[in-house]
């Protein structure tokens, strides 16, 4: 989809490695939600690839040596219940001790359920009540503008937070403001907790009614690493207007029993569930694997 | 005990009337002028909220948001998470009232640095009707941890509330009247957020503060009651107890500002010499300011105590001195609260 820039940057065995990071990251997912027996599956999982390119291919100016230097991107997660796959990957930039993933949701430990503000290195926002965080992001950005700071600000997102008024007033601000330092990334995975996006609230046509307001818009395969970081890449260079990358994604990527099922938009797997997740993403892993060999 | 005295004017007809929101738009003025991290938002109100002068002098520190609060609101937090002091400017039924989970998540919750201002609250806003009467946002703001809430009383302190606001760490939510309203402080008078002051005390004449001639022959008498009070209701506050004195029955009056964190030790300490209480506000009884000083006293000092405020009920379109009667927030029914309150004593 983003021709002009395909294979820029990345090589084939880069690629690999950041789906095997992936894969990683949503067996730590699955090890997470089993450990704090609540929480959210499908949209962790279906994110794990955008994560990983953002994290790990080298587009993200952030450390997790110095998480809070001045001139960092700043990574705002809108949909913070999907907040496993954000520090899976923290946790794995080696932001803060990977034995911590266990703790989520658990008393006392700063893996709240939903992300609060600065609680762990590179959590820049409090997110949960939908809508809230691409203000957040244009607020931040706004301030680099008025700063002449080159950092950018990426703001996640889910599809069915576009059902909030707030996220709109927020599109409308950013379009007019030439925001072109932000990019948000929406999880396309048209499921929510009642159903599918389409038939709980349709939001369709979704790229144009961004357009409409201003923005350009980019839509990828969300588990295609090479089109996530192309993309990402493409809107650094645009200076008309704040890019949103639509990254169309199968909800519970990875494990089969979840994948597509709205069901598990808001559940944890039952242990023995957790068992066959995790033996299906070994499996994937080999296969990912084998194919780089 | 401030130093500096009260206008001396204060029970002068010829007494100056300004609006609290001029004092807020002199206060950005000036923080502009001082502290380059001051930002200004505003939600399509900046010439009734007072932002409009500093859009005009700071255009690339100011933002206009379009009819969207809630928005704004998160705006706010993202410019404070990255290092700026942004003024939300809006009317308070708006802003707070619209954007209440944008304020409690987005601002309160992370323990960030946004100042939001109330405009147009209270029924005096008049004309406009109950719509645009905020009487609810000193109770969903007080609730919120980490949010500081003032109430000042006129446009002096107004001015000094919004300078004190900027340097006032975390996020703090000041409200502020359409009307004028008289002018009963001084700009010599110092402010202190958090620190209520006493600015009639009909047992202690000598206090620095008191420079009326039309006072000066009154005699000291026991104090009977504390009148607790806080925005431009405190000069009501203050007739009252002149009244009062006049019929043999001695008041003091606080100027309770902060409402949160409140100033627990001078409250008390009043109400201990005092033994019962009246509080003022232009807001719903329920959950304002008389119900924190309540939550004070009754873990500290059970007291008999009345609340002039609105009682449970929505304003309506009407003259701001007609409603102040109307629904019981003027000088007679302050007194009547406290004749009452003296029976239960």
């Amino acid at each position: 989809m983003i021709q002009s820039l395909q294979n820029m940057f990345l090589t084939g065995e880069q690629i690999k490695n950041l789906e095997l990071k992936a894969n990683e990251i949503r067996k730590d997912i699955i090890n997470m939600l089993l450990a704090a027996g609540s929480g959210h599956s499908a949209g962790p999982l279906g994110m794990a690839d955008v994560f990983s390119a953002l994290y790990f291919s080298g587009v993200l100016n952030w450390e997790p040596a110095d998480p809070w230097k001045a001139d960092r991107d700043r990574v705002i997660l809108s949909n913070g219940h999907i907040c496993p796959v954000w520090y899976a990957t923290l946790a794995h930039t080696g932001a803060f001790s990977h034995q911590q993933l266990v703790t989520l949701r658990k008393l006392g430990s700063p893996l709240q359920g939903h992300p609060h503000y600065r609680e762990l290195p590179g959590v820049e926002n409090t997110g949960g009540p939908l809508g809230q965080g691409l203000s957040q992001a244009i607020g931040q950005a706004m301030a680099a503008k008025m700063d002449g700071a080159g950092w950018r600000v990426y703001c996640l997102m889910s599809d069915a937070e576009m059902q909030e008024g707030q996220t709109w007033e927020a599109v409308m601000f950013a379009g007019k403001n030439n925001l072109f330092n932000l990019t948000a990334i929406v999880d396309r995975n048209n499921i929510q907790i009642d159903g599918y996006t389409e038939e709980v609230m349709p939001l369709e046509p979704l790229a144009d009614k961004w357009r409409a307001f201003n923005w350009t818009v980019l839509e990828v395969d969300g588990h295609n690493i090479r089109e996530i970081t192309d993309a990402i890449e493409k809107a650094k260079t645009i200076r008309e207007n704040p890019t949103v990358i639509i990254a169309h994604t199968i909800p519970g990527k990875g494990v089969e029993f979840m994948e597509g099922d709205f069901t598990w938009h808001g559940k944890p797997p039952k242990p023995e569930e957790g068992v066959v997740a995790i033996k299906q993403l070994r499996t994937l892993w080999g296969r990912i694997k084998s194919e780089q060999e | 005990m401030p130093k500096g005295v009260l206008n001396p004017k204060v029970f002068e007809k010829d007494l100056e009337k300004k609006a609290t929101r001029d004092g807020y738009g002199r206060g950005l003025m000036e923080l502009g002028e001082m502290n380059e991290k001051v930002v200004v938002l505003t939600g399509d109100l900046k010439e009734s909220t007072r932002a409009e002068e500093f859009f005009k002098k700071y255009p690339e520190r100011s933002i206009e948001c379009g009819v969207a609060e809630q928005n704004m609101t998160g705006i706010a937090a993202g410019l404070a998470a990255a290092g700026k002091i942004p003024f939300v400017s809006s009317y308070a039924v708006f802003s707070p009232g619209r954007a209440w989970d944008q304020v409690r998540v987005s601002v309160c919750y992370s323990n960030l640095n946004v100042k939001i201002s109330g405009a147009h609250t209270g029924v005096s806003v008049g004309p406009d009707g109950a719509t645009h009467q905020a009487l609810e946002d000193i109770a969903i703001m007080r609730v919120l941890p980490n949010m500081t809430v003032v109430v000042p009383c006129d446009e002096i302190e107004t001015r000094k509330m919004t300078l004190a606001a900027a340097s006032c760490p975390g996020p703090v939510y000041f409200r502020f009247a359409r009307e004028k309203t008289a002018v009963i402080t001084t700009e010599e008078m110092p402010f202190e957020m958090g620190r209520a002051e006493v600015y009639w005390d009909s047992d202690n004449f000598q206090f620095s503060i008191f420079n009326f001639q039309s006072i000066s022959k009154f005699s000291n008498l026991k104090n009977q009651i504390a009148i607790i009070g806080c925005g431009p209701l405190l000069y009501d506050c203050l007739v009252a107890a002149k009244e009062l004195h006049g019929e043999g029955i001695g008041t003091m009056v606080i100027n309770n500002h902060t409402v949160k964190p409140m100033d627990e030790k001078t409250i008390i300490e009043a109400v201990e010499k005092c033994g019962a209480v009246v509080t003022v506000e232009e807001h719903q009884v329920s959950g304002g300011m008389g119900s924190a000083v309540a939550e004070v006293l009754a873990r500290n000092l059970p007291t008999p105590m009345e609340f002039v405020g609105m009682p449970d009920k929505f304003g309506e379109s009407g003259e701001p001195g007609e409603l102040l009667k109307k629904y019981g927030m003027d000088v007679a029914s302050i007194k009547m609260a406290i004749k009452r309150v003296l029976a239960r004593k």
